[in-house]
This record gives C-alpha cells, structure tokens and sequence, in this order.
C-alpha cells in the first residue's frame, strides 16, 4: 500500500507571528520556519505503517517556493521513500492546495493520504476533507488512531466531547490530530541519507489548475491587546475582586 | 440572497453553538433558514424554529444522517446549495468536518472560523492561532463559512417559524459509523467550559494536579494543562491548552503554575478574565493577566479552594 503524505512548511511554533506595519499581513522575514506539527504527526503515522509492514511506500508532497524543500527533507530523513515538490512562489488557498494535490493523487494513486488536519500559519482546517471531496474518498478527520485491515481504514476521531470511530473504505483521506503519535526526531545517518533520496520538481503551473484567487486578504491587524491587570496580594483579595469586580464567579 | 444554516446537534440536545452561529448568520442581513439533519429530530426542529430570526428549518430526518457523518451531510448540503447565497455552520469537530467538503463540491473557498462579520462578502478570523486577525473578502458568489461561536451572542426566542421536511435521501458507501465513546466526566468539556483551570510544569507531577479537582469542582470548572505539563507526562494530552491543542475562551481562566510561553497563550488569550498564580513574577503570564498572584501555589491552592 502507498501512502501519500502532503505537507507544509510554517512559521516555527515557537515563534511569535508579528504583523507587518503596514497591516498587510504577517512578517515572516528572517523567522524561523518548521515543518508544520500537525505534518510531523501525518508523518510519523505513515512511517509506522511502514513499518509495521502494512505501507509499501511512503511519498511525501508540498507545495510552496523552493524553501519548503527543507522540509521535505525533513520527511525523507524520518523515514519518506521519495519526495514531491510542487513548486510556486504564489500564497494559494485551500481550494487550490487541494486541487493541486488531486493532481499528484491521481498520479501517484495513494491508497491513503494522511495530513496534518490544519497548519498552524493559516488555520483553515479545510485541505483533506477538500482533497478527500475532489478525489471521491471517503474521510476520516482529526484522527486520534488508524488502523488498517482488509480494505478498509478504522479512524478514531477526536470529536466535541469523545471519540467517534468510523470504518473508510480504501481508498480514503485521513488527518491528523495531536494525539495520534509521538513523532520521533531524525537520526543523523539518516538526515545524511535523506539528501540521496528522490526529490522531484514539479512547476505548479504545469498541472492545469485554475489558481485565480477567491479571497482577497484585506488587512491583518494585531489582535486587541489586553488591558494591564493588576497584582493581588493574597487569595482573600483575589476571591473578592473575581466576585466583586470581575463577577465571574 | 439568503442564508442556510446547519445545526449542530447530537439528536437529542440542540449545542448552543447553533444558537451564536444563527446570531452571526443573521449579520449577514438576509432571511436565514436552518437545516437541521439527523434522526428523530422533530424536537429539536421545533427549538430550531423558536430561535429569534429564524426564518423556516428544514428537517432531514433518517436514519443515515444519525452520525453526521460528512460525506452523507456533504451531499445533503450541497443538494439544497442552490437556493443559497451563504452557508454557514459553527466551527465544531462536526461543522470542521463536512464543511470544507461542501466548500470543495461547490468548487468555492471556505472562510474558516469567522470571528467578526464586516459586511456580507468580508470576515474577520484569526490566523496564527490567534496572533494575528485577518479581514477576509471572499470573491466567490457563493460563501462557504465557519463561525467560533464563542465570539458571538445567543439569540433570543420567537413564536415557531415554519418547518419544511426534505425528502431526499443521501448515503454514501465511503465511510461507516463504528462506534462512539462519549467522556465520562464529572465536568465540563475544555472548550465549552465557562471556567477553565490549567496546571503547567510548576504542579511538578500529575499527583498534584489533585489540587485543581476541589477548586473545579466549587467554579464547575474544566481542567486544563501546558504544553509542558503534558510533555512532561504529568497528565494526558487531550488536556493541552494552547496553539496545537485545544483552543478556549472561557469567562475565567486560571493558570497554575504556567509560565505563560507563546504556544500556551495562543490557546487561552480570548478568556474573558484571565487569573495567573506563579512564584515567578517575572512570568510572561503576568502580561495577559487581568489578576496575578505571586505566591507559591502549593500555599494557595488549598487556601483558593477554602475561600471558594
């Protein structure tokens, strides 16, 4: 079984996004950028099922300028057999991501896609279950667990409240949520072999997708500041002023 | 221009999601109609209809739509997608789950987890968990969105508004419903909670998040943990508050023993009140805080829980 894992280079999370003065949009000039956590934990699932014997092949895919190629990397020296890079200097949508992942899908036919179920920079929550909708599979969102047998894939999700388990029939989408695994670090050997690894280019204008804008980012302002609190000097205080001041208890 | 409106419901209770994600709907300035699909719902549909502003459900009631599961509501939604200039639904697991996939099939954007509508075609959301917050114009004819409900009021009552049944039926052979596992908790869930207290690396192991329970238990309060404390393995981390966990915006917060680091701040800055104990006074948590203690919390916790 292949298994094909689409990721996304991001703002590191430990990095605090600042917005550009002139309220364009986030500063990301000389910040720190990572492969996204939520791509680690896709990652790491689909290795497991490598080696766990039920995956044959582990293909990693993103989409981006030819700095995200980093993170490719990063997949193949976890353990990815090869690496697709689509490339494009444009900042495209979901929509578009989605349509441009369909396209390596039906190249590469993946009996599973597993992805991050959100980027940390953007925060849409949108590429698989648009991926899954273009493709015609089925989908299991923020997985928690994937189990593989017969056909089919067992997702448990991680939904409002509990754990909603659903049976997909091969071929399907899966993404992940945080507590899936515990994504491992690369080894330096295998960083060393991953530059030896295949990484192809593909320009993303060459796979016929319609990439016209459908939203316009208007501004992007920092978020209301919050008003200075004070300092209380006991529990008695504390008690009072949430009562008496704050009334939220 | 009108507006659809998915509920968000379990069968039995209507989520008061619903309610903010029609208060935010009915910003747009168009009649709203509300689709509500699962079984056995003709209860509920009749609180649907109550809802002030409510212009008329639809009830989709089968047996197929019981689990909500996305590629069946899906097709439900894109079914009815027509009559439609907006479809809107709140941003929950359930909402997340179909709604990109409408989004998909009718071939236009998602604006996801609007927090603010500006006019009917621009959106205010937060990006880098909350960090920053973009105005999005969307340029498709059709809008696909989601609402954080929790930046939104609840709407009132009304006399009924009409009820029309759909008849159409959609099920799908890509996915099954297998099983679900509901928490069983005392208390309230993470993001729902209305108090939320949260323990970081400063609790020093799991035994002592005991101290939180009592104080939880007097505020009815969800328990909540730092990145740190779940990567320290103090407690599970289906409790982590912050940028990749769980994001919450309670009317009180109380942060025990956190620091205060981007990540966690990202997941509980839009409480309403924020309260923070740390021996350190020097903790960037202090920064966010409307109220701050600087003590040792294995002092105070006791004393909190006493005065409650």
């Amino acid at each position: 079984m292949k298994v094909l894992v689409p990721i996304k280079r991001v703002i590191d999370y430990n990095v605090k996004a600042r917005v550009k003065a002139d309220n364009s949009d986030v500063d990301l000039t000389n910040v720190k950028m990572a492969l996204n956590p939520f791509c680690e934990i896709a990652i790491e699932e689909a290795i497991r099922l490598k080696e766990a014997g039920t995956a044959t092949e582990v293909v990693a895919v993103t989409i981006g300028a030819k700095a995200s190629q980093e993170q490719l990397r990063t997949a193949l020296a976890l353990g990815a057999d090869k690496a697709i890079h689509i490339e494009t200097d444009e900042k495209l949508e979901s929509l578009h991501v989605a349509k441009l992942l369909a396209k390596i899908v039906e190249q590469e036919s993946p009996e599973l896609v597993i992805l991050g179920k959100q980027s940390i920079d953007s925060d849409n929550n949108q590429t698989g279950q648009m991926l899954a909708a273009l493709t015609g599979r089925g989908q299991g969102t923020f997985a928690s667990k994937v189990d593989v047998a017969n056909g089919t894939v067992n997702v448990t999700r991680e939904v409002d409240g509990g754990l909603q388990t659903v049976a997909l029939k091969l071929p399907a989408v899966v993404t992940t949520d945080l507590r899936l695994n515990e994504p491992r670090y690369a080894s330096l050997p295998n960083i060393m072999k991953a530059k030896r690894k295949p990484l192809e280019v593909i320009a993303a204008d060459s796979l016929g997708v319609d990439l016209t804008p459908r939203t316009q980012l208007v501004a992007v302002h920092e978020p209301a500041k919050r008003s200075g609190g004070i300092i209380v000097d006991d529990v008695a205080q504390l008690v009072d002023l949430l009562k008496t001041q704050a009334k939220v208890i | 221009m009108k507006t659809l409106v998915i509920a968000d419901h379990d069968n039995g209770v209507l989520k008061p999601e619903t309610s903010k994600t029609i208060n935010a709907a009915l910003k747009l300035g168009f009649p709203v109609n509300v689709l509500v699909a699962g079984e056995s719902v003709a209860p509920l549909s009749e609180v649907i209809a109550s809802i002030e502003g409510v212009n008329s459900v639809l009830i989709a009631d089968n047996s197929e739509y019981a689990q909500q599961l996305a590629e069946k509501i899906a097709d439900l939604v894109v079914s009815l997608a027509a009559d439609y200039s907006h479809i809107v639904t709140s941003g929950t697991t359930t909402g997340k789950n179909f709604m990109p996939r409408v989004a998909a099939l009718l071939d236009v954007a998602q604006i996801s987890e609007i927090i603010e509508v500006v006019d009917a075609d621009t959106f205010k959301r937060p990006i880098y968990a909350g960090n920053a917050i973009a105005t999005v114009k969307s340029l498709d004819s059709k809008k696909v969105i989601t609402v954080r409900a929790s930046s939104f009021d609840l709407q009132g009552t009304q006399a009924p508004a009409e009820c029309v049944t759909i008849d159409a039926v959609f099920s799908s052979e890509l996915s099954s419903f297998v099983s679900v596992e509901q928490t069983e908790s005392e208390r309230p869930e993470l993001t729902a909670a209305q108090v939320v207290i949260s323990g970081g690396r400063g609790m020093q192991n799991g035994e002592n998040f005991s101290l939180l329970h009592g104080i939880a238990d007097k505020l009815g309060a969800a328990i909540g943990a730092s990145r740190a404390a779940v990567d320290a393995g103090f407690v599970p981390n289906d409790m982590q508050v912050g940028q990749t966990g769980k994001i919450v915006a309670p009317n009180l917060y109380i942060a025990v023993g956190i620091s205060g680091a981007i990540q966690h701040l990202a997941g509980m800055k839009d409480s309403k009140v924020i309260v923070a104990i740390n021996k350190d006074p020097d903790a960037p948590i202090f920064q966010v805080a409307d109220y701050g203690l600087v003590a040792d919390l294995f002092d105070v916790l006791p004393e909190l829980e006493q005065a409650l």
